[in-house]
């Protein structure tokens, strides 16, 4: 395992939080949180409940403005963008409590998050000016027009977008369950189904709101080695937020610990294990232990 | 079993087969059932419009407008006041005399409607940049304060409207064929944006924006988009509208939020967020509108007369339209489609339930 | 001058009615989250009551005018329990839409019931239409009179909700149902009330209403509705004390616009439309409330 403090690590930067804070009303949900995350990182987010992870990934992506402090994913500073700019720039999250749209069908909850393919054009502009050699200046498409026209290119599209999303289906192993109503299906698939739409938008950086919430430990087993899986096929990094301390020092790298707001440990799974404040923090629920 | 997707070929030859025979129907009806129900059959194509473009607000897009009735009456008077002739005009403006250009325009029933429409778009346009701020029911009042700032400024502006005088005279253009005509043509458009990656974009919206913001989607710019289309064919219904009445005020009952009401039972007879379910209900409320006329008017029963009860069907109307939010909030096709699929799907699982 | 103060006081005037009808739509929206569209009509539905109470069984006027309120505040009990009671956990915009229902069926029903034609309403003492003049002012008896029992009922109202534990426990359910429930509240019979009281302070301002104009007829409700409405948004959906300051500045800000432009008269109702829309966009929340996040 890597050790932090050993060398300096090479791999660029794909995420970086500087003095993240945020207030509501009098109470200071997140205060100065600092942190970052190295190019195809398994990284996790841990504390107690109501300890402001998940407010966290809300100023990541741009649900929440932060009091103060920045978000740079990739270089550019994304603190107080549009949750959907932030989704084009190439971060996808999932939720807590599953937000599936759940009258629509397996398929459809892909295809909606294709949907940005059509309509990035602010998102490549930022990319474009942060990294003209890179990406090349965009060009602005009637797509509307084309969708409800059904033009020929429109249709490519969709076509392209209709493989695309089988082919994710067929990673995630939902593609049978194709045309049925996402809410039709059972819990666990139905967080596969979710962590699947999230790629669909094509992310850099993938985060999971407690990916394991509600499940057995067969089935957390299981995601332990879907997570994985997902980070080395799609090539992307992860940030996640887990109550099951097993499942979270199995997989990740390196773990944050929060509590009340602030940064209470940092440190390679071992260190976190044994560090006093994290079994302080933790006492008294010994199931996480 | 029931499992089979019927082809898009299929599709599109049941479809155009269908299509021709409404066609055929509406021509055989033309020429046998006497004008009154000509008139009828008519306004049920001008319903329609207004309930589809209703629809794809509150129901596909998931945003609950009450100002639909304003883009209407947008739609209805700008066309109306291109098609008047112009002796007409000087004839009706005796308050005030209508400003130029207006004074001296006599155009084609075509253009006027699509003036009428791109009018009522932008206005769409205008109450919905400011309006979809906010969301759910105050939402809703934002966009019934529009409307009713519409009719009122209608009501004032003599020089341009006629005021509360209203309009006489309006040349009878809709017939079964414009009407219908532009029927088809609100279906296909509104239809091919509901299938398509936008279509799939509003629905996700409609369930939960939140997670529609965070796959990327514009929400504020999605619902504005569905909300200046649905404004372009309310228009268009305005219009058709206005040459169907041939007499138009702004009155609150004639194009105030009575017409809102009125759309707004026809989408939920016809199911929240379904094309062919504000068709049925358009259809069904300008017949029921029609057949409920018998109470309002005196009856003879075996030399008894009981007196009419004026204002009988409306509460009939009030009294289903509460029952169905009561007791089958999903109306006629709920979110569905009335599609060759949905057919097929409906008897495969019906000679699945026999054997 | 005198123009002046004759405006400020038909403003408190309209303005106290405003307050009397907002109070019902701003209790019962901070309980259920429900605009309940069918407030000006529980109102409407009050007048005739006591129009009828007066001319079908000859009651004296003041008896009449009671006994319309109490019906309302009974309408306005059986409106809730039985059109939004069931819809409790349904999705808001499926109540909002039941409540346009109830709205058009109370008003259709009112048009069978008593006509489409508008009715005289005067019933009351011929007293009221005297009129004492104070140096230039010409002022009703009728004013005096319905601006005593406005102040009346709206303290009457604030001592209720702030000084009684029936009215904490009204202010409590407004906050949280499930907790204030744990605490041993009977929510159902709490919020029965709320409705009971919202509609007779309605159905009174309904009366006043028409004694001023006297006049009645169905869809007298729906304006004045609306813009109490408004006014409870203005001075923060949910709070009481909110919705009648907001209720005055309503009512003085038409009254005053009219008077010294009169001729903008004819676009005297967009004023509450406008202020409205500004509003929500920059202030949703009202102007006294402090902004809450919503839970993501």
């Amino acid at each position: 395992m890597i050790k932090i403090n050993n060398k300096k690590d090479e791999r660029k930067d794909v995420l970086r939080l500087e003095n993240l804070t945020i207030k509501f009303g009098g109470l200071t949900a997140v205060d100065s949180f600092n942190g970052y995350l190295k190019e195809g990182e398994l990284i996790g987010l841990i504390g107690p409940n109501g300890a402001g992870k998940t407010t966290i990934f809300n100023m990541i992506t741009g649900i929440y403005a932060p009091t103060y402090g920045t978000v740079t994913f990739n270089g550019i500073d994304i603190t107080g963008m549009k949750p959907y700019v932030i989704t084009h720039l190439g971060i996808a999250r999932t939720f807590q409590n599953i937000r599936l749209f759940s009258d629509m069908t397996v398929l459809e909850n892909v295809l909606v998050a294709e949907h940005s393919w059509l309509q990035n054009y602010k998102a490549r502009k930022i990319l474009h000016k942060h990294e003209p050699e890179k990406f090349p200046r965009p060009h602005w498409k009637p797509w509307f027009w084309s969708a409800v026209l059904k033009t020929p290119d429109y249709l490519k599209m969709e076509r392209h977008m209709k493989d695309y999303a089988y082919e994710l289906l067929k990673a995630v192993d939902l593609d049978k369950f194709a045309h049925l109503k996402a809410s039709a299906l059972p819990y666990g698939p139905q967080r596969k189904l979710e962590i699947a739409r999230a790629l669909a938008t094509r992310p850099y950086l993938l985060l999971l709101d407690e990916p394991a919430a509600g499940m057995n430990p067969q089935e957390t087993q299981e995601l332990a080695e879907f997570v994985q899986d997902v980070r080395k096929k799609f090539s992307v990094t992860i940030l996640l937020i887990e109550h099951d301390m097993k499942f979270v020092m199995k997989i990740c790298e390196r773990i944050y610990v929060l509590d009340y707001g602030k940064i209470i440990a940092h440190g390679v799974p071992e260190e976190i294990q044994n560090n006093k404040r994290v079994i302080e923090a933790y006492l008294g629920d010994e199931s996480y232990v | 079993m029931g499992t089979k997707r019927i082809s898009f070929k299929t599709n599109f030859i049941l479809t155009t087969v269908f299509v021709i025979g409404v066609g055929f129907l509406l021509l055989a009806a033309s020429h046998s059932v006497g004008d009154y129900w000509v008139r009828i059959i008519t306004l049920m194509a001008i319903y329609s419009i207004m309930a589809i473009s209703y629809t794809l607000v509150n129901g596909v897009t998931g945003i609950f407008s009450l100002g639909h009735a304003g883009f209407i009456a947008v739609g209805a008077y700008t066309a109306a006041l291109l098609t008047l002739p112009i002796q007409q005009k000087t004839m009706s403006f005796f308050i005030a005399p209508l400003i130029w250009p207006l004074n001296s325009i006599q155009m084609g029933f075509f253009p006027a409607t699509i003036i009428a429409g791109l009018v009522a778009a932008f206005a769409a346009f205008l109450v919905g940049y400011p309006s979809l701020r906010v969301t759910g029911d105050y939402f809703a009042i934002a966009t019934l304060a529009f409307a009713e700032i519409i009719r009122i400024v209608i009501q004032n502006s003599y020089s341009i409207t006629n005021g509360s005088l209203g309009l006489k005279g309006i040349p009878p253009y809709t017939n079964i064929w414009w009407a219908w005509g532009w029927l088809l043509v609100t279906i296909i458009v509104i239809g091919s944006l509901k299938f398509s990656s936008y279509g799939r974009a509003l629905r996700a919206m409609s369930e939960d924006t939140v997670a529609a913001g965070a796959m990327g989607i514009n929400v504020f710019k999605h619902q504005l988009m569905s909300f200046v289309v649905s404004g372009f064919f309310a228009g268009i219904g305005g219009a058709l509208y206005a040459h169907w009445l041939t007499t138009i005020d702004p009155r609150p009952t004639s194009l105030g939020i009575m017409l809102t009401f009125f759309v707004l039972i026809m989408i939920v007879i016809g199911g929240l967020g379904s094309i062919s379910g504000a068709v049925l209900g358009a259809i069904f409320f300008a017949f029921a509108a029609q057949w409920l006329r018998i109470v309002e008017s005196p009856m003879n029963f075996f030399g008894i007369t009981i007196p009419g009860i004026p204002g009988m069907s409306m509460l009939i109307f009030a009294t289903v339209f509460i029952l169905i939010m009561l007791f089958w909030r999903r109306g006629i096709m709920g979110k569905d489609e009335l599609s060759w699929q949905y057919i097929y799907d409906h008897f495969a699982k019906k000679a699945g339930d026999q054997d | 001058m005198s123009h002046l103060a004759q405006n400020l006081i038909n403003g408190t005037l309209l303005g106290g009615l405003y307050a009397l009808i907002a109070i019902g739509y701003t209790m019962v929206y901070g309980i259920l989250r429900l605009i309940n569209f069918a407030h000006g009509d529980i109102l409407m539905w009050g007048v005739y009551f006591a129009l009828y109470m007066v001319i079908a069984l000859s009651m004296p006027w003041w008896l009449g005018f009671i006994v319309g309120i109490v019906l309302a505040g009974l309408l306005g009990f059986s409106v809730e329990k039985v059109a939004y009671r069931p819809l409790r956990n349904a999705p808001r915009i499926s109540a909002l839409i039941t409540a346009i229902g109830i709205s058009f069926f109370l008003e259709s029903l009112a048009v069978v019931v008593f006509g489409g034609i508008p009715k005289s309403f005067n019933i009351y003492p011929k007293f009221f239409n005297k009129i004492v003049i104070f140096n230039h002012l010409r002022i009703q008896m009728l004013t005096f009179f319905i601006l005593g029992v406005t102040f009346v009922l709206l303290f009457g109202v604030l001592w209720l909700l702030y000084r009684t534990k029936t009215g904490t426990a009204m202010r409590a359910i407004a906050t949280d149902i499930p907790t204030t429930s744990l605490m041993g509240a009977n929510v159902d019979n709490i919020i029965s009330l709320t409705f009971i009281i919202g509609s007779m302070l309605a159905a009174t301002s309904g009366i006043m209403w028409a004694m001023r104009y006297p006049q009645v007829q169905p869809y007298m409700g729906f304006v004045p509705g609306l813009k109490a409405f408004i006014a409870a948004v203005i001075g923060g959906i949910g709070s009481v004390p909110g919705a009648v300051v907001g209720g005055f500045i309503l009512g003085m800000t038409e009254i005053l616009v009219v008077g010294f432009f009169p001729n903008l008269a004819g676009y005297r109702d967009v004023f509450a439309y406008v202020i409205l829309i500004v509003l929500l966009m920059f202030r949703p929340t009202g102007i006294f409330t402090v902004y809450s996040e919503q839970k993501v």
